[in-house]
């Protein structure tokens, strides 16, 4: 039993070496050029030679997509209960939402530049725009998918709408919201990056366009592999949150995989 | 018509709760008819069980009763008022216990408190003496053990228990019980119609429970009401005066399958005609 456990734990880290040997090899092998694929070896060592400026354009990523993730959890979260709360405004504005989310956000990073200049702001904003549709859904979902019994039992009791979206709704999209959370958050990075990469002089994103337009692609690697070393982080933070406050949820098994799904 | 004085002042004389000729609709006039010039009477303090084929309107019958459901013709009148929203005396129970699995089973038990008037109000300053009261019935149904437990931790027949307390626990005037037996198997279905029947010797509640279960309505009512098929009417009601409290073995006793054959017969013809 404790075999298997430890084996689990393990196998992340077995895929993730196994990848990046598999990528070395596949470079060695077939001889490819670095400025086409850098062999990993190579992006590390690029990392390690740049790392004061990666550390330091990492942390302006960092502080972007969290800027924008928070923006996104606060209007997220109030706009998925407004959703949820009534079929007719659930109707009304879903395929706005969904219009609105099939609008790639890169192109609206010039129209952000426009307003708000070059920098930090159309970054904060274009992952606040990419990351909180997944997390009104998600809360809309919750509130919306009352189970009609509970909602008969407390109309039955005079419980108002108020009292049935405050006393039953909003915990029962919890699972469903810190759920979205892990979702949230990587899209958040994608945000953060795509607007560094277009309009920025900072950031992982300015980091890697400087470092391609001067063809130092291992560079460029290194700060792909930053990016994903800190989706990971902040996805594990994510999912350590979710656990704590919303075991019941993940115990409760039957239930747990219905609201896992909810991304 | 006097204003819904506590209980047993309202309608004396008067059933607690009168269906009259009461039709329900849904979507609109040229919706489904799920019922048709239905009149029957509960009286205060009765168990009443309504049976009949599937999808006659039961369910509809009960909505119309707890004010869930407005009237399309006819009259509802509970407690000497004619219903015209959801009533507050009310406690409801279905067959999917529907508990709150972020809340214990004490805390779900105590939701009606949170919201019934004059409880609401009063809410926080008596938490400590409610809790002691929620955890008294949950004793009387042998829950005692489980209050903190959650109520996915629990069986599906504890969790029906913890429902039926969740029912009680504002002590509702009217208990409505849709099929609440419906969905667990045999053994933990009996041990049910026993604490339900202790808990209604106890407290006395007008009771109407739906069911296709024609012993357990024998088993359980002062009063079995069949109900025609869809659009539904109630086409035969009869007395049960088996002595109380009833054992389980009772049902096999010739008095008791006679009633539960004669009310079989009833549903049978209520099938034939359509």
């Amino acid at each position: 039993m404790k075999y298997r456990l430890n084996n689990r734990a393990l196998a992340p880290w077995y895929a993730g070496i196994g990848f990046f040997l598999l990528w070395e090899i596949i470079c060695r092998a077939f001889k490819v050029e670095s400025f086409i694929l850098p062999a990993p070896s190579e992006a590390f060592q690029a990392m390690w030679d740049f790392w004061p400026a990666i550390w330091m354009n990492a942390q302006q990523t960092l502080i972007t997509t969290l800027g924008g993730f928070a923006l996104a959890v606060v209007f997220g979260l109030l706009l998925g209960i407004f959703i949820g709360a009534s079929p007719i405004i659930y109707a009304a504005l879903y395929p706005l939402l969904i219009g609105f989310n099939s609008v790639p956000k890169v192109a609206l990073v010039p129209v952000l530049v426009i307003w708000f200049g070059i920098g930090t702001v159309p970054a904060i904003i274009t992952a606040f725009l990419i990351s909180f549709f997944p997390i009104v859904v998600n809360v809309a979902t919750g509130i919306a998918t009352l189970e009609p019994e509970l909602e008969d039992v407390m109309r039955a009791l005079g419980a108002s709408r108020t009292d049935i979206l405050l006393k039953v709704g909003v915990p029962r999209s919890m699972p469903y919201f810190f759920a979205s959370l892990k979702i949230a958050i990587t899209l958040a990075f994608v945000g953060s990056v795509i607007s560094e990469t277009v309009a920025a002089n900072a950031g992982i994103g300015y980091l890697m366009l400087s470092a391609s337009s001067s063809f130092r692609v291992p560079l460029v690697f290194a700060g792909l592999l930053v990016i994903a070393a800190l989706g990971i982080i902040m996805y594990a933070v994510a999912a350590w949150v979710e656990r704590r406050m919303t075991g019941w949820a993940v115990r409760g098994k039957d239930r747990g995989a219905g609201f896992a799904t909810g991304g | 018509m006097t204003a819904t004085a506590p209980g047993h002042l309202a309608g004396a004389g008067r059933p607690f709760v009168e269906i009259d000729r009461a039709s329900l609709a849904y979507g609109g006039g040229g919706g489904v008819l799920a019922l048709k010039d239905c009149s029957f009477s509960i009286e205060k303090g009765e168990f009443a069980a309504v049976v009949g084929p599937s999808g006659c309107g039961k369910s509809s019958l009960m909505k119309l009763i707890s004010g869930l459901e407005r009237v399309s013709d006819g009259t509802a009148i509970v407690a000497g008022q004619e219903v015209t929203g959801p009533l507050k005396i009310v406690g409801m129970a279905f067959q999917n216990p529907v508990m709150l699995p972020w809340r214990s089973t004490l805390r779900n038990v105590m939701l009606p408190l949170e919201i019934v008037e004059p409880h609401r109000s009063q809410f926080r300053a008596r938490k400590a003496e409610y809790r002691e009261k929620a955890r008294a019935l949950l004793a009387t149904v042998g829950l005692d053990g489980f209050a903190d437990r959650y109520p996915w931790q629990l069986s599906g027949g504890m969790q029906q228990r913890a429902n039926l307390c969740r029912a009680l626990i504002h002590e509702p005037e009217l208990l409505m019980l849709d099929e609440p037996f419906g969905a667990l198997d045999a053994f933990t279905r009996e041990e049910l119609w026993e604490a339900m029947q202790q808990l209604w010797m106890e407290r006395r509640f007008t009771a109407m429970l739906v069911t296709h279960d024609l012993v357990e309505s024998v088993f359980l009512a002062d009063r079995v009401h069949v109900i025609s098929n869809r659009p539904g009417r109630v086409i035969y009601s009869r007395s049960i005066d088996l002595p109380r409290p009833r054992r389980l073995e009772d049902r096999y006793k010739p008095e008791f399958v006679e009633i539960v054959h004669e009310l079989r017969d009833q549903i049978v013809m209520a099938r034939q005609q359509i």
